[in-house]
């Protein structure tokens, strides 16, 4: 039921409520917890959450919610939230959700219905399992709207005391969320004497500080923007833009507005760091789509026009390996790559030794016979398989994110891409320099006649160059399957971008092609927030056209003899 | 001397202009004299697609002067084809007025629903027949210039060329997406009512667009069939097959292949404008790579460097893509790679090198 909340009507009632709320939790705690009608709340403060023995038991509590009206209820709720129990948190969101029901007769038992099955139950004082009937003859213990708001504030106020440190990060959000809350000052520096986990005790901190922003005196609103400087939360930074514009102490104001040029700048550095990492990260979707281009296209000067089709393949592979071994997600993907270098790579060997090792010199020409073999391969896997998607799963350490900070958050799935693309381009390159076959790669590249003269076998290096060309496409389709959706046509959206890669980093240069994928990515995403994603890409395209007018032979070209023709 | 020059010199070419002269008379006496339950009838389902295929046609003539006679392959002919699409199409949308669903006298339809206030700038003047005409000329023709302008003087040439007109049309389709772009972004401009006045679903207007379309197929072979018998189609040809010896011996090689290019995009320009009331719909899918590079197969097919094979290429790979799709719909991609295989592999000259003697070759 927590849903965003923006409307100025939300945020006022949100604001509202909170605050009563922690009226209502300083009314209640003497009366109810500490049983001390005469006592003001500063004389005393903390000591009912810490003892609860002289006033009634939390368990007598838990039994007394489901009489009174209304405001009997939140008076009760408001006791248990504040008695610091591990099992209250969940009374309480129970209750909100209309899932506390009593029993009728005699001392009643309080029951939580579960979330997800309405028959089964658990006993809200002992645990214990309840049994199906008992839980039907029950009645819900009522509740009305501002009863349930008031509520889930109460929630978060029980789960900073709870035993569990996640817990305790994720109610003191909420409570951040919902606005410093001077009423809660008292309890929650006691908290921040026991609080041993570092994330909650700065979370703490920030919120002792958004509530002394609002209502400690001078000295301690210079303190707390002192504290609030650092932090990234939006909510800290708005208490801050509000101070600075708002307090009525000249230096407090300075401090404010000097803090928020602090946060913003430091937002603005990881905002940075954030565009660059979506940047180069769209730059390794990039190198791996045109890396195996690089081979086929920039050292064998074939216009492969199926090389995203050779993609397509290798997700297919994936996709088959899973099906075929059901279960084991990681194992899945790990196979999946050699098998789809090896598949491709054996469709790419078929390709080049069946139709273009007889067009060498004509590239035209095997721009459009290769085009034709793309037609083939997407309307092939389209008859075999289905013209719709496949589902590819992906394993669980591929999902989810890194959390630096509130601004800053990584998913590992484009941290596992671009670590892949490193990789595989670093293996390329050693195959290129350091084995016989990219010796010989290089010789049929640059002087082919005196190759062949120097007893190298021109057309058997020429299709296993291809192979290697091809598979690597077909391994970069394994990684792609991780992000896209896997279907016959999804070869067509790398294509030309794996050729914009190549000729914008030179042909027959694998680190212009890595530099050109790089910079092509870290320009698309640091355009993009500008203009969108469609008009990014067109400015990026428009950028090379008119970047290869002025080097037409790409940031890296070749140099001396092997750059004729 | 002229007849001579662009009739008589080539016979392959007299034969397929005779076909042509001949299609233009039998298909609206058998359209709109004939009685429908005649043998010889023929329906104006297929008076739209002979014409369509002759505006394809057209496109064909027009790649294969610049492919064929001036060595520059262009991928993106689709673009120039679909800017000249759109111009006529902004016309006839503009013609809709108020029959359009929301009856608006001056904003089309696409644009009420965008909630426009006023009709962009770029929309003026296309209520006038002979404004949209022009500007299916001027605009792709503008296009090539400053393109091509920045690609030939910078000597962009062959593969990379290919691939810059690539991107140029995938550009396009993507700007053409865009609904902020005001030409109705995915639907395109559709739904047309009138050209000139007449129905655009009437019999006669469609047969007077298959004449329109045949007319100018015949007249865009002669102009081109002009311009590769002229000094500077020799020129062009010296260009396609070493330029550098041509650029050394004092011609301005950019200058040739600049205004072919033009040329070349003017008359894409019109193919589209012809093509687009026939259908009566263009959308950005016009501008997708795969349709421009489809077009340079019907070249191919036909047989590159010889421009009356370019007219017998549209036809045949059109037909068997008609053929096809009714008949076998799962092998028509099949058959079209194969074909892009097979006429590469064993057929480098095209069809028409199949009737053909050797002695004559230009290529």
């Amino acid at each position: 039921m927590i849903r965003s909340d923006t409307s100025p009507l939300r945020q006022w009632l949100r604001r509202t409520l909170s605050l009563l709320t922690g009226v209502l939790l300083l009314l209640a705690l003497p009366t109810v917890a500490a049983d001390a009608p005469g006592e003001s709340p500063d004389q005393a403060p903390g000591a009912p959450y810490a003892d609860t023995t002289d006033g009634p038991s939390v368990d007598t509590l838990i039994r007394e919610l489901p009489a009174g009206n209304f405001n009997d209820r939140r008076r009760v709720a408001a006791a248990l939230a504040a008695a610091g129990d591990p099992r209250v948190a969940d009374i309480l969101a129970a209750l909100a959700d209309g899932r506390l029901l009593a029993t009728g007769d005699g001392p009643p038992r309080i029951l939580i219905r579960d979330a997800d099955d309405r028959e089964a139950g658990t006993d809200a004082i002992s645990g214990e399992a309840v049994a199906a009937d008992v839980l039907a003859e029950a009645r819900r213990i009522p509740v009305h709207n501002p009863l349930r708001n008031a509520l889930r504030s109460l929630v978060a106020v029980a789960g900073v005391a709870d035993a569990r440190p996640e817990r305790r990060i994720r109610s003191l959000s909420r409570l951040i969320r919902d606005g410093g809350n001077p009423d809660l000052v008292p309890f929650l520096e006691e908290r921040l004497d026991t609080e041993d986990d570092q994330r909650a005790s700065d979370l703490l901190k920030t919120l002792l500080a958004l509530a002394h922003l609002d209502t400690g005196d001078e000295a301690a609103r210079i303190e707390a923007v002192a504290t609030l400087r650092g932090s990234l939360l939006p909510e800290a930074r708005r208490a801050l833009a509000a101070t600075a514009a708002e307090d009525p102490d000249e230096r407090v104001r300075e401090a404010a507005m000097e803090a928020v040029e602090h946060a913003e700048s430091r937002i603005r550095f990881f905002r940075f760091s954030e565009n660059l990492f979506f940047g180069l990260s769209a730059g390794s979707v990039l190198l791996l789509a045109a890396i195996g281009l690089a081979i086929t296209f920039g050292v064998m000067g074939v216009i492969n026009m199926a090389h995203g089709e050779l993609i397509m393949i290798g997700a297919y592979t994936t996709w088959f390996i899973q099906t075929l071994i059901p279960g084991t997600l990681s194992t899945g993907i790990l196979l999946a790559i050699p098998a789809a270098f090896v598949v491709a790579g054996l469709v790419g060997i078929a390709m080049e030794r069946g139709v273009i090792q007889f067009l060498y010199g004509r590239p035209l020409e095997t721009l459009l016979a290769t085009f034709g073999i793309s037609l083939i391969l997407q309307q092939a896997v389209r008859t075999l398989f289905s013209p719709l998607n496949r589902p590819v799963a992906s394993p669980e350490w591929l999902s989810g994110s890194l959390n630096i900070n509130p601004v800053l958050s990584l998913t590992w799935s484009r941290i596992y891409i671009f670590v892949f693309a490193i990789m595989v381009f670093v293996a390329l390159i050693l195959v290129m320099k350091k084995t016989s076959l990219g010796l010989k790669v290089r010789a049929v590249a640059q002087n082919r006649p005196m190759a062949r003269a120097l007893g190298v076998r021109t057309g058997w290096v020429d299709a296993l160059t291809f192979g290697l060309g091809a598979g690597l496409a077909g391994v970069a389709g394994v990684a792609l399957s991780q992000l896209t959706n896997v279907g016959p046509n999804m070869g067509q959206a790398y294509i030309i971008d794996s050729f914009m890669v190549v000729v914008f980093g030179g042909v027959g240069n694998l680190w212009g092609t890595f530099v050109g994928a790089m910079g092509l990515g870290v320009m698309t995403k640091f355009i993009e927030p500008h203009v969108g994603a469609v008009l990014a890409k067109i400015i990026v395209l428009i950028f090379i056209i008119l970047f290869i007018q002025k080097r037409p032979r790409g940031l890296f070209p070749k140099k001396g003899r092997a750059a004729e023709n | 001397m002229l007849t001579r020059r662009l009739l008589t010199s080539d016979w392959g070419g007299t034969f397929v202009l005779g076909l042509l002269v001949a299609m233009l008379i039998a298909v609206p006496i058998a359209n709109l004299m004939v009685p429908p339950d005649s043998p010889y009838y023929l329906s104006s389902y297929w008076v739209a697609l002979l014409g369509k295929f002759l505006t394809f046609a057209l496109l064909a003539l027009a790649i294969d002067l610049i492919w064929g006679y001036a060595g520059i392959l262009s991928l993106g002919h689709g673009a120039f084809f679909g800017l000249g699409g759109y111009a006529m199409g902004m016309y006839l949308t503009r013609q809709i007025g108020e029959q359009g669903v929301y009856g608006h006298p001056v904003l089309p339809d696409f644009m009420v629903f965008l909630s426009y206030e006023e009709l962009p700038w770029f929309w003026l003047g296309f209520d006038m027949f002979w404004f949209a005409l022009l500007m299916a000329m001027l605009v792709p023709g503008l296009l090539a210039l400053v393109f091509g302008w920045l690609a030939f003087r910078s000597r962009v040439s062959g593969v990379y060329f290919a691939i810059i007109t690539q991107a140029l049309v995938f550009a396009l389709m993507l700007a053409f997406f865009r609904n902020e772009m005001g030409f109705g972004g995915n639907n395109g401009l559709t739904d047309f009512k009138e050209i000139l006045g007449f129905s655009v679903q009437a019999r006669e207007t469609r047969v007077a667009l298959f004449l329109a379309s045949g007319i100018a197929v015949i007249l865009g072979y002669l102009a081109c069939r002009y311009i590769v018998t002229s000094r500077f189609g020799r020129v062009l040809i010296a260009v396609r097959d070493a330029e550098d010896r041509t650029r050394f011996s004092g011609y301005r090689v950019d200058h040739y292949k600049l205004w072919v290019f033009v040329f070349s995009a003017v008359l894409a320009g019109i193919a589209g404008a012809l093509y687009v009331p026939q259908v009566g719909i263009i959308n950005p899918g016009e501008f997708s790579p795969i349709r421009s590079i489809e077009a340079v197969l019907w070249v191919a097919v036909g047989g590159r460097g010889s421009l009356f094979g370019a007219i017998v290429g549209a036809f045949a790979v059109n037909g068997a893509k008609t053929w096809f799709t009714v008949a076998y719909p799962m092998f028509w991609l099949f058959a079209l790679g194969a074909l892009f295989v097979l006429v590469t592999l064993f057929l480098p000259r095209g069809l028409v090198g199949l009737f053909r003697r050797r002695r004559e070759g230009e290529s």
